[in-house]
C-alpha cells in the first residue's frame, strides 16, 4: 500500500490549497508591503506613524498570534461569515506584508535621494517620484529578499492547517491515526511537496532578478 | 547680453527677508533677493555659505523659517499639487546630474512634459529631441545616462529642466563635478541660454561666466548676501572684506 496513489485525491486537495493560500497571502503582502513602505518615506508624518507602527508590531508578534487575532477577534468585533481561508489569507497577508515593506524600503534607500530630488523639481507628485522613478529602481533590489519572504510565506502557511483549512500541513491528520501509515512516508511526500511549492518560487524570483538586471 | 530690466514691475522671483536653520545652524538670514525676468545672477561665496540652499529654498526643496519666496507673483504653496505645478516652472540643475538611471536620455527628457504637463508623447518626444539637439546630446538620445560623459550628462539635465518650459532656471554648481574638458560644453549652452534670455539663477565660482553672461554677482557668506554688484564691478573693486578674501583665494589657486 502506498499512501501517496492511495489518498492522491486528498494530496492534490492539500497542495492545492497550499499554492492558493501562497499566492492570494503573496499578492496581498506585496501590495499592502509597498503601500506600507510609501507611507514610511512619504511627506505625511501621520501615514509614517502608522507604517512605523504596523511593521513594528506585526514583525514581533507571533504568526499563531495574529491568526487567533483574526479568527476570534474579527468575529467578536462582528465580523462575521468569513470564510476561514480568506481568514488566513488575510492573516498571512498582513504579516508577511510588514517584511516585505522592509524589503521594498531598503530597496528605495539604495535610490540615490539626488533622483527623487529631480523628480520633483520638474513637479512630480510624491506619487509620480515614487511610481515612476523610485520604486522601479528600487525593486531591483529587494527582488532576491521578496524571493526570500515568499518561501518563508510557503512554509508559513501550514499554520492555517491548525485554524480549518484543509491545506497540505493537515493532510496528515486524516491519515496517520486511523489507516496505518508510517507517519514518516507520510512527512517525507508533504514535505516533498512542499518543496516543489518553494522551488518553483525562487526559480520564478531568479527569472524575475535576471530579466531586471537586462533591462537595466 | 540685453540689460536686465530693473523696475520691480517685472520681478520673476522675489525672496523676502527669507530665514532658514538647520537645527541650531541659522544658514540663511534675512535674505532679501529680486530677480527680474530675463536676467542672469550668478551667486558666489565660500562652501557652506549657504548658496545651494538659497537655491533650494527657491523650488522649496528646502522649507523656510519665516519670510516669503513669490514666483512670477504668487507665493510658494506649501506642499501637495499646487506645490508640484509651481515647481514645474522653476527648473533646477544639480551639481550631480541626477539623471534618472533607469531610463534612456530621451525618457528622461520626455517623463515630466507627459506626467506632469500632459501632453501626448508624440509631441513630448519631439520637443525632447529638439532640445537634446540644442545643447547638443541629440545622437545620444537612446542611451542611459550611465553611458555618457559628464558633460554630456549635465547637458542633458538641462534638456530636462527646460522641456518643462521653465520661468526659470536654478543651476547649483552645474559644472563642479565635470573634469576640466567638460565644463566649457555646458558653460557655452549656459551662455546660449542667457542670451536666449532665459532668468538664470547660478550658483558658480566661473569666473569667466560671471563676467561673460551675469547682470549682476551676489557674494553671500555665512547665511547673508554680503555683496551685490555687476560682475565687472565686483571681480575688480569688491567692496567687503569678505569678498576681497574669498577672490584672492580663488583667483590665486
Ligand atoms: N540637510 C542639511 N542638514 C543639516 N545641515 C545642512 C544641510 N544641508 C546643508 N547644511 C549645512 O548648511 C550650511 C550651508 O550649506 P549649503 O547651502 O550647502 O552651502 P554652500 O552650497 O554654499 O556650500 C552648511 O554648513 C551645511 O553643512
Ligand atoms: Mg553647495
Amino acid at each position: 500500500m502506498n499512501v501517496l496513489s492511495d489518498n492522491f485525491a486528498e494530496f492534490r486537495e492539500g497542495f492545492l490549497k497550499t499554492v492558493e493560500l501562497t499566492a492570494y497571502s503573496g499578492v496581498l503582502a506585496l501590495l499592502l508591503g509597498t503601500l506600507i513602505a510609501a507611507f514610511r518615506v512619504s511627506p505625511v508624518p501621520a501615514l509614517r506613524a502608522f507604517g512605523t507602527a504596523w511593521v513594528t508590531l506585526l514583525r514581533n508578534t507571533p504568526l499563531v498570534l495574529l491568526f487567533l487575532t483574526v479568527t476570534l477577534g474579527l468575529p467578536a468585533l462582528g465580523l462575521k461569515g468569513w470564510d476561514d481561508f480568506w481568514l488566513a489569507v488575510l492573516a498571512l497577508g498582513s504579516y508577511t506584508s510588514a517584511f516585505i515593506c522592509e524589503a521594498v524600503r531598503s530597496g528605495i534607500n539604495t535610490v540615490p535621494v539626488g533622483q527623487a530630488e529631480a523628480a520633483r523639481s520638474i513637479g512630480m507628485t510624491f506619487g509620480q517620484t515614487l511610481g515612476q522613478v523610485v520604486l522601479p529602481q528600487a525593486v531591483r533590489t529587494a527582488i532576491p529578499p521578496i524571493g526570500s519572504l515568499m518561501i518563508a510565506l510557503a512554509k508559513n502557511t501550514a499554520i492555517a492547517s491548525g485554524f480549518n483549512v484543509g491545506e497540505l500541513a493537515s493532510v496528515q491528520k486524516g491519515l496517520n491515526s486511523d489507516q496505518g501509515y508510517n507517519i514518516y512516508v507520510i512527512f517525507l511526500w508533504i514535505a516533498l511537496c512542499y518543496l516543489i511549492i518553494t522551488f518553483a518560487i525562487s526559480g520564478l524570483f531568479r527569472l524575475l532578478e535576471s530579466r531586471l538586471a537586462v533591462v537595466r | 547680453m540685453s540689460e536686465a530690466p530693473a523696475d520691480s514691475a517685472d520681478a520673476l522671483v522675489v525672496l523676502d527677508k527669507v530665514n532658514k536653520h538647520f537645527g541650531a545652524l541659522h544658514v540663511l538670514q534675512d535674505i532679501d533677493l529680486t530677480i527680474a525676468r530675463g536676467e542672469v545672477v550668478v551667486v558666489i561665496g565660500p562652501s557652506g555659505s549657504g548658496k545651494s540652499t538659497l537655491c533650494r529654498t527657491i523650488n522649496r526643496l528646502e522649507t523656510t523659517d519665516s519670510g516669503t519666496i513669490t514666483i512670477d507673483g504668487r507665493p510658494l504653496p506649501q506642499e501637495g499639487r499646487e506645490l508640484a505645478r509651481l515647481r514645474a516652472d522653476v527648473g533646477m540643475v544639480f551639481q550631480s546630474f541626477n539623471l534618472f538611471a533607469h531610463k534612456t536620455v530621451l525618457e528622461n527628457v520626455t517623463l515630466g512634459q507627459v506626467k506632469v504637463r500632459k501632453k501626448d508623447r508624440k509631441s513630448a518626444e519631439a520637443t525632447a529631441r529638439t532640445l537634446l539637439d540644442r545643447v547638443g546630446v541629440g545622437a545620444q538620445a537612446e542611451k542611459y545616462p550611465a553611458q555618457l560623459s559628464g558633460g554630456q550628462q549635465q547637458r542633458v539635465a538641462i534638456a530636462r529642466a527646460l522641456a518643462m518650459d521653465p520661468k526659470v532656471m536654478l543651476f547649483d554648481e552645474p559644472t563642479s563635478a565635470l573634469d576640466p574638458e567638460m565644463i566649457n560644453e555646458v558653460l557655452e549652452v549656459m551662455r546660449q541660454l542667457a542670451r536666449d534670455g532665459m532668468t538664470m539663477v547660478v550658483v558658480t565660482h566661473e569666473m569667466g561666466f560671471a563676467r561673460s553672461a551675469a547682470n549682476r554677482v551676489v557674494f553671500m557668506a555665512d547665511g547673508r548676501i554680503v555683496e551685490e554688484a555687476a560682475p565687472e564691478q565686483f571681480f575688480s573693486n569688491p567692496r567687503s572684506d569678505r569678498a576681497k578674501d574669498f577672490l584672492s583665494k580663488i583667483l590665486h589657486h
